[in-house]
């Protein structure tokens, strides 16, 4: 059996309590651990979404329990995608946390790091639905270290806010598995997809009620209207790299909702197979308003790049409403270009907001490097609302030209347009206050140097360790516009894959072979010790 | 059994909501444990109320038995929810020293740009 699948749990998970317990007093060690566990963390991503092209699905076995008995990680081209993608943004976000020095402001930051980065590879493995319950707990629990990072009165507000937001969470997740569970009798998904589909419309009452439970749980992770107003708070006063870092977070939600919404519950399902698309499309459609307002509302520069992930999710999960084939390509590409466009707009904001008083929108004396900040700024944000020739554009085109079906394209079409023009007019104005009002204000630090003296610190030049970071983000943004061709290709193997259900049960559900038992007995507990819930179920 | 089991969650988790719904930090605390304990006892009843029945299959007695797995599934949400109220209960009393202020809530001049920012 191939062990690599499960090395992007395990190694996180090794390597973040060797930080917090061996590492925690010498800063180097633990950002030369950090990286170096990121850094192998994206080889494996890289080898196992090579294993994965192919289009085969792996399945490992913990303890080497045949399926629904035991819990399986699954490994398809959906899965390889998520984890490459979410180490390569580890590794991006992780370089400008220690170049800029945000790791050092706080304690924990890299355990905390790694902790989360297991959190989110085992959302995105795991094939059975309360190890993602558990995964989702781990990734969250990291998140709340991570997000107070550092401290200060309001980050703790909204820290506090947040956590309380996503134990409420939690707890309906909690629900919605034991009504699960009780109509059920399988938390697997594979499984899942099999006894659901032989449950007569008539009786699926309570089946129904926890695909609604499930899809409340996902949306208030994909920050999806009416369950999107801690996102805004959160991010904005999270620290920049661990706000860029949430980037994925919102996706985990979205792929929770990919995943189970259409392999266990999606169509073809006849007890259950309308229900998600007719909640999610409409709330999808209002979270693009709600997130266009707020770019447009905004005062300050943090919530502004806040509201503009709001409407990219909408973007994205009105994509994903369709269930269909080509609207899940669309989504998939749509998801790589924002999580890496968020990113880097809050990686270039705490560029050019730890060099200003405030990141209110108001003109302030111009930074240092301003024109090397705006250029960073406008790229971003071209990306970010959808213009050519960054693959935000390229993004939107594909979600725009799979949503053709005549009940969805009035809606889908005009909230896109016009919700991408908000969005354009709301960062043109921001990026216009912050960098062209700012030149006209007279005497920057040079004339009154004396004063500013204590924040000579602050109004140093960003070396090109601190903007690096932000421009790979930018080159990945151009490369998946550049190479849109092969990525799309990619993703349509992954969506076929993702709606092929019958060929997911079988890898799931088939006993592995004998000759394989042989060889793997005992493996499994070895691996497992950091995670009890795993062996408890 | 069943009317015992089926209000106690209800009561449980009606008061969790009320307590939950006061956006303070105290009452918000207690909101969500007596929520994680409705949903215990629920997890429990989906596998079906049983009395005095052991969750391992007997080789020997009746195929009379409980299930086993919502057991698991309560212990490991159990650790979970005790884990996460001990981490609330930190930054619940980390949030009230730094601002001297219990409320939940953001009020809107918190959002006000005169604040300390983002940075």
């Amino acid at each position: 059996m191939m062990h690599w699948i499960i090395i992007p749990v395990v190694l996180p998970a090794m390597l973040a309590p060797l930080i917090a317990f061996a590492l925690r007093h010498d800063i180097t060690l633990a950002r030369t651990a950090s990286v170096a566990g990121t850094a192998i963390l994206l080889a494996i991503a890289l080898g196992l979404a090579t294993m994965a092209s192919d289009g085969t699905t792996h399945v490992y076995r913990l303890g080497d329990w045949p399926a629904p008995f035991g819990i399986v990680l699954v490994l398809d081209r959906l899965s390889a995608l998520m984890v490459l993608l979410t180490s390569a943004l580890a590794m991006v976000v992780l370089i400008h946390a220690i170049t800029t020095g945000w790791d050092a402001r706080g304690r924990h930051f890299h355990a905390l790091f790694q902790f989360q980065l297991m959190g989110i590879c085992g959302a995105f493995l795991t094939g059975d639905i309360f190890n993602l319950f558990v995964f989702f707990e781990v990734l969250l629990i990291a998140s709340y270290g991570l997000m107070i990072h550092s401290g200060g009165k309001a980050r703790m507000r909204a820290g506090l806010q947040y956590v309380v937001m996503n134990l409420a969470g939690s707890t309906l997740f909690l629900f919605a598995l034991g009504t699960l569970y009780a109509s059920t009798g399988t938390l697997n998904i594979a499984d899942l997809a099999v006894r659901i589909a032989e449950i007569p419309a008539e009786e699926a009452a309570l089946v129904r009620v926890a695909v609604i439970l499930l899809l409340i749980v996902f949306a208030v992770k994909a920050a999806l209207f009416p369950v999107q107003f801690w996102l805004p708070a959160t991010y904005a006063n999270a620290p920049a790299p661990v706000a860029a870092l949430f980037a994925i977070m919102t996706k985990v939600g979205a792929y929770a909702i990919l995943r189970i919404h259409t392999t266990a519950f999606g169509p073809g399902i006849s007890a259950t197979e309308d229900l998600a698309a007719t909640w999610l499309f409409p709330a999808a459609i209002v979270t693009i308003a709600v997130g266009a307002i707020g770019v447009l509302g905004a005062r300050r520069l943090m919530p502004l790049i806040a509201f503009s992930v709001v409407g990219s999710m909408g973007t994205l999960l009105v994509a994903v409403a369709v269930f269909s084939q080509t609207a899940t390509l669309a989504a998939l590409y749509y998801m790589v270009h924002s999580t890496f466009a968020a990113a880097c707009l809050f990686l270039v904001a705490d560029l050019v907001v730890t060099r200003r008083a405030t990141d209110a929108l108001r003109p302030e004396p111009p930074t240092v490097q301003n024109g090397l900040f705006a250029a960073l700024f406008f790229a971003a944000a071209i990306a970010m609302a959808g213009m050519p020739p960054l693959s935000g554009f390229l993004g939107k085109l594909l979600v725009l030209d799979a949503l053709r079906e005549p009940e969805v394209i009035g809606w889908a079409w005009s909230a896109i347009l016009v919700g991408s023009l908000l969005t354009i007019v709301g960062f043109a104005r921001a990026g216009s206050i912050l960098f062209w009002k700012s030149t006209a204000m007279a005497g920057p630090a040079d004339a009154e140097a004396d004063p500013e003296a204590d924040k000579a610190d602050a109004q140093a030049p960003a070396t090109a360790g601190q903007v690096a970071p932000a421009m790979v983000a930018l080159a990945g943004l151009a490369a998946l516009a550049a190479f849109a061709g092969p990525v799309t290709a990619y993703l349509e193997g992954t969506s076929e894959q993702l709606f092929d259900r019958a060929g997911y049960v079988d890898a799931v559900l088939t006993p592995p072979e004998p000759e394989d038992v042989a060889d793997t007995a005992g493996y499994g507990s070895d691996d497992l010790h950091e995670d009890d819930a795993e062996e408890e179920h | 059994m069943e009317l015992i089991v089926s209000s106690s969650i209800g009561v449980l988790t009606a008061g969790g909501i009320y307590l939950l719904l006061r956006l303070r930090t105290f009452p918000v605390i207690l909101g969500l444990a007596l929520l994680s304990y409705a949903v215990n006892v629920f997890l429990f009843a989906s596998g079906r109320l049983a009395i005095d029945q052991s969750p391992i299959l007997s080789r020997y007695g009746e195929a009379s038995y409980t299930d086993p797995l919502p057991q698991a599934l309560v212990l490991t949400a159990i650790v979970i929810s005790f884990g996460m109220t001990a981490v609330l209960v930190m930054i619940g009393l980390g949030a009230y020293l730094e601002s001297d202020s219990d409320q939940i809530d953001i009020e809107p001049d918190d959002d006000d740009p005169q604040d300390e920012g983002a940075a």
